[in-house]
């Protein structure tokens, strides 16, 4: 059960050859199984998802057509879920039980999906390794001693384990899509304001945004049906239309024009992993394609420019972590401001205090033109390079991350290098376009992504683009071979 | 770029952060490499540039001005640190 994709479970539902309640139970107990060793859950719903379930059964029964229905998922610990614990992986919301619910996660509830439980992730989402929880780092799947990636790295552990179908994520700088390419799933990170913001708990506001991360761009496609689309609650939701994402998975990809941009096929770039991408490519030429050389001559910049912009933003959203109307409070503060100081040190883990402080430094006065201002007029060079290489080609291929994924604690002490891990991810934040990153093969039995980034709202053409190629390879369907847990 | 001590300990009283003399060292050295990965920024003209807030460059929506919530004090003070007779409890501010 634990291997099949959204569509042929939701047939089976519907055949009755099980039913919700039963394949629920089957991913709680191999949660319970494998979870110890791997930890990419923080809370697990059982006896809510179980309630839920024989709902979704009557549902079911009730000739209900949402292909959603009934399946478990596990949201990523970010999305507020109303009277469950809501942690951010920070000791900051160690206690916190939200009062209301994120619109990602009501509209997956109202679609009929199952809440196995909430995944664990770099705190505040702040990471590339996982490295960063307070409830510790969680292991790759393909192998215990490597990271899973970050900050999505539980949601994506979680689905390459098969300890789930599905599950949501975030990303501000590739947090879907370099966790998704280290645990060789398929992750979507829309367009910056096609799926709400509200009920996030917020990074960087101009750069965050939500999508799937499945086992395939099909499964992908349902989940973001239910997701996209305009929410009031969220000031920079898009009013663009929203479209049946499943809709154009089958078209042929004949005559695509798929950029390859040489800045992301140079000396950072492991020459395997290139080895694999530029195999990849090839595939999609079997498939119609037609490959452009492209350039994006300001890829470079979106490092320097993107650790302003996040932590400066990043550092105005976590003020609201003061101790006074939720999270953690010191215990016996003398005054107002020794309250502040003591449960904002105690509540934040090292690398978010960091952040906090080269934000806070970003944004101090005198120093605002040359960090933020500045940050932000090269963030419009880099959608520039974007928007002229979108206009000669339908989307753009390239590596997800310049490796697979590496060792646990072999980056922690030089955080310089943990940056540089997302220079092919960043820019595509910046800009705000749509990619994704889809199993490509594998280097030593590590699984590797490519990255399809594509135009404004492109969602449909992306995961049309994936699907075939997922039609004709079979490097999606590879599961590593689990431990039990100890 | 290179921060000392003092920087560090004026930046993270702005920040609202209380740090030990041992981990104002160890932030002095991580925060100075990162303002370092930036420097490369001030290298770039950026000329006649317009800034970038926001990837769609929407503008702000505005609502009606009507009431669309309902009052939820109960539940937002059940989950505060600390409340009494309906209101937040903060350290004593005034004497």
């Amino acid at each position: 059960m634990h291997s099949q994709n959204i569509t042929l479970l939701a047939q089976k539902l519907r055949a009755k050859e099980f039913s919700s309640v039963e394949l629920t139970q089957h991913f709680l107990d191999r949660i319970k199984q494998f979870d110890t060793s791997i930890n990419s859950f923080i809370t697990i719903t059982e006896e809510k998802a179980l309630t839920a379930a024989k709902i979704a059964d009557t549902r079911i029964s009730n000739g209900e057509k949402n292909p959603l229905i009934g399946i478990p998922i596990a949201h990523k610990d970010l999305f507020c879920t109303q009277n469950t614990l809501t942690t951010c992986a920070s000791k900051m919301l160690n206690n916190f039980v939200p009062p209301y619910e994120s619109t990602v996660t009501q509209r997956m509830l109202d679609s009929g999906s199952i809440m196995l439980g909430k995944t664990n992730m770099d705190e505040f989402a702040m990471g590339s390794s996982n490295e960063n929880s307070f409830f510790g780092s969680v292991k790759n799947p393909w192998n215990l001693e490597a990271v899973p990636g970050g900050s999505s790295g539980g949601s994506a552990a979680a689905v390459a384990a098969g300890l789930i179908v599905a599950a949501t994520g975030t990303d501000t700088g590739g947090s879907i899509r370099q966790p998704a390419s280290f645990c060789g799933i398929t992750g979507l990170k829309p367009t910056y304001g096609r799926v709400s913001r509200f009920g996030m708990i917020a990074f960087a506001s101009s750069l965050d945004q939500a999508g799937p991360m499945a086992r395939s761009a099909e499964d992908c496609a349902h989940i973001l049906n239910s997701i996209a689309g305009f929410d009031e609650k969220d000031s920079t939701s898009s009013e663009a239309e929203k479209e049946d994402y499943t809709a154009h998975l089958n078209q042929p990809l004949t005559g695509l024009k798929i950029g390859l941009p040489k800045e992301y096929f140079g000396d950072a770039l492991d020459q395997e992993v290139a080895k694999v991408t530029l195999d990849a490519v090839k595939e999609f030429e079997k498939l119609g394609a037609t490959i452009v050389d492209i350039s994006l001559p300001n890829l470079n910049l979106s490092i320097p420019s993107y650790y302003v912009i996040a932590p400066s933003e990043a550092s105005s959203n976590l003020s609201r972590f003061d101790g006074v109307r939720f999270g953690h409070r010191c215990d016996d503060p003398k005054d107002l401001l020794d309250m502040y100081m003591r449960s904002r040190s105690e509540g934040f883990g090292a690398e978010v205090q960091k952040r906090i402080m080269v934000g806070t430094y970003a944004l101090s006065e005198g120093y605002y033109d040359a960090y933020y201002l500045k940050a932000q007029k090269i963030r419009r060079l880099i959608k520039q390079d974007f928007v002229d290489a979108l206009s000669q080609v339908d989307v753009i291929m390239g590596p997800v991350a310049p490796t697979t994924a590496f060792k646990l604690n072999s980056k922690t002490q030089d955080p310089v290098a943990m940056y540089l891990e997302d220079i092919y991810t960043l820019s595509v934040n910046l800009a705000g376009i749509p990619a994704m990153s889809i199993p490509a093969g594998f280097i030593d039995k590590m699984p590797v992504g490519l990255q399809i980034m594509g135009n404004y709202f492109a969602e449909a053409k992306l995961l049309n683009v994936a699907h075939q190629f997922q039609q004709n390879t079979d490097w999606h369907t590879q599961t590593p071979t689990l431990a039990e847990g100890v | 770029m290179s921060l000392n001590k003092q920087d560090v300990q004026k930046i993270a009283h702005l920040a609202r952060l209380s740090l030990s003399d041992n981990e104002s060292e160890q932030y002095q050295e991580s925060i100075s490499s990162v303002l370092t990965l930036v420097e490369q920024m001030q290298s770039v003209n950026t000329d006649g540039v317009e800034p970038l807030c926001n990837p769609l460059e929407m503008t702000q929506r505005l609502r009606e001005d009507a009431v669309t919530e309902s009052n939820q004090r109960d539940s937002y003070l059940a989950i505060a640190p600390q409340s009494e007779n309906g209101l937040y409890l903060v350290p004593q501010v005034i004497d």
